[in-house]
């Protein structure tokens, strides 16, 4: 079982990020779950989304409270809420963040694994937006391959449509440009 | 085989409503039920589902549009949460006592106030005696397969009551997991069209919910009673036939481990899966635990209980809903009640835990599991239940 805790504000699509990395591994014929922090959703305000991978049946419906791995779709969520609680010893962060490794790891004072990407950057200039939620699955993919990349690709083009080549070509592009410091 | 599909919950569900090709949706949007309704307005608006979509303006409605419709002979559906539910709760009762094969799903929310729009059984509890046949979902794939069960079983001659499916509202209604589809020539093969003994037609006059006073209206209920106890063979030959089609087997109860197990919890809805999970780890550290779900709420499954539980020398019974000022949580005081006359009674430790939506992890489950063994020794009374992970207790 792979479990992940996902962080971002309300409207930029970290319940979609969830979602699509479960259709990913459901086609990969694995089981996959993912679901949102239930309840009423404020655009703006800092919400979780969870999704967990396995080869047998998922059977635990509680919330995710040890994550294998943490992704932080916004910036400023790092500064004010701890992404970090309950992650496992060998645990792995991926941030959006346009600092480096380094810099973040120093900052925040974290010891676990980091990724690290400038997530709004990519976004900006593949979407013309800052929503990061699919540039944040291609950090996360160089983190832990959780699924193959090519299964994400089917998935985002049936919920994005039209707007589908610019979010893979994010996706892709944060696959390269992840910088990893376990 | 069917086509296995990563989907929400709510939209399989909807998808399985199609599957059952319903003549007639009646709904009204609450949370969490929303996305039902929403998928099957989108399904009929684009032709994919060829039914009627009656956008009422409330619950009350939605369930008098079911019962008129259902009245004529047709195949309806709805589905409605918690303050939605009281709200029709009049016609609910109507429903069963016509004799009307609705299907309706039932988002499992507690009831106001507070106002909360997350998960508990307060408001399956509300319509308990309503006298439609009653089931448990534990996951989306048992959601789906109990849509095509409904109808099959609710429309079946012998039975003619509507029937109401249970999934935990957000638990189960907002995740996205995979639900083996089935085939349109399983559909065909499992469930034949809708052919009621007794329709509204303007030929052929009969009266439907009349007057019934009290040189009547007993035989009546007792009838009524007795249909619903006897649907239980033909809910039993469903499930047989479903197995045989889909290959996937329920019963009344569903057990886990419990042939040598000394203690035993016994859960309702969503719970169940973590609970197996908990039962892995209990005997992993060594003690003789088990589980039943609870699948068939009504008619409430009292033999099934007695057999499985008769080498237990615990039981410990898990509550989502609270039965104020009663013997407990309502799972509980129906247990308590089926095993009263059992010679080797088993010990009984009732918890109502997870109100509201509010998680109970499996190292919950695990404190549960101790604090009962402790109470077994202190001989509890038959009313001295406890919530659990409420401050202040």
């Amino acid at each position: 079982m792979f479990e992940v805790r996902l962080h971002g504000r309300g409207g930029q699509g970290a319940v979609t990020s969830a979602e699509l990395l479960a259709l990913a591994s459901i086609n990969e014929g694995k089981y996959g779950q993912a679901f949102p922090s239930f309840g009423p959703e404020r655009r703006g305000a800092p919400v979780v989304a969870f999704f967990r991978s396995d080869d047998r049946q998922i059977k635990v419906r509680t919330e995710i409270t040890n994550p294998d791995l943490v992704l932080v779709l916004d910036p400023s969520i790092l500064r004010i809420v701890n992404v970090t609680a309950g992650l496992k010893d060998d645990g792995i962060l991926v941030a959006n963040t346009r600092y480096t490794a380094d810099e973040i790891r120093k900052e925040l004072g974290l010891r676990c694994k980091l990724a690290v990407v400038n997530a709004n950057r990519i976004a900006f200039e593949e979407l013309g937006i800052p929503i990061t939620n699919t540039t944040m699955l291609g950090g996360l993919l160089k983190a832990k391959s959780i699924v193959n990349p090519d299964s994400l690709i089917e998935p985002l083009r049936e919920r994005f449509g039209r707007i589908a080549d610019k979010n893979i070509n994010a996706f892709k592009r944060a696959i390269k440009e992840t910088e990893l410091s376990f | 085989m069917g086509k296995r599909i990563g989907l929400e919950v709510s939209l399989s569900a909807a998808e399985a409503v199609k599957m059952a090709n319903v003549d007639c949706i009646a709904a009204y949007p609450i949370t969490p039920q929303t996305h039902i309704v929403e998928h099957l307005s989108e399904l009929v608006n684009n032709g994919d589902l060829d039914a009627e979509f009656i956008p009422v303006e409330s619950e009350h409605s939605a369930m008098s549009v079911c019962t008129g419709v259902a009245a004529v002979g047709a195949r309806t559906f709805t589905c409605t949460s918690s303050q939605g539910l009281a709200l029709m709760n009049e016609i609910v009762h109507i429903a069963a006592s016509m004799r009307l094969p609705i299907v309706m799903i039932l988002a499992n929310r507690s009831m106001s106030a507070p106002i909360s729009i997350w998960n508990d059984h307060t408001d399956v509890m509300s319509i308990r005696d309503c006298g439609w046949i009653q089931v448990f979902a534990n996951n989306g794939q048992e959601v789906f397969d109990h849509v095509l069960f409904g109808y099959r079983v609710g429309e079946s001659a012998q039975v003619l009551l509507p029937v109401m499916i249970h999934m935990d509202g957000f638990i189960l209604t907002h995740v996205i997991e995979p639900v083996e589809f089935w085939e349109e020539e399983q559909v065909k093969e499992y469930l034949p069209d809708f052919k009621p003994i007794y329709a509204l037609h303007p030929d052929r006059p009969v009266t439907m919910g009349g007057l019934g006073g009290p040189g009547i209206f007993s035989e009546v209920k007792v009838s009524q009673d007795e249909a619903l106890i006897q649907s239980k063979g033909e809910i039993l030959s469903a499930w047989k036939e479903l197995g045989d089609v889909v290959g996937r087997h329920y019963h009344p109860i569903e057990t886990y481990k419990i042939e040598d197990a000394e203690t035993i919890f016994i859960t309702q809805g969503s719970f169940g899966e973590t609970v197996s999970l908990v039962v892995d780890e209990l005997r992993d550290e060594g003690e003789s635990v088990g589980l039943i779900m609870n699948r068939l709420w009504r008619p409430f499954p009292f033999e099934e209980f007695r057999e499985a539980t008769k080498g237990a020398k615990n039981l410990v019974v898990i509550d989502r809903a609270i039965s104020f000022g009663g013997q407990g949580g309502p799972l509980a005081i129906e247990l308590r009640s089926a095993l009263y006359k059992e010679k080797n009674q088993p010990t009984f430790a009732n918890f109502i835990c997870g109100l509201a939506s509010r998680d109970v992890t499996i190292a919950d489950f695990k404190n549960i599991y101790r604090r009962a063994m402790e109470k077994v020794k202190e001989n509890p009374r038959e009313e001295d239940f406890e919530y659990y992970g409420v401050r202040g207790k």
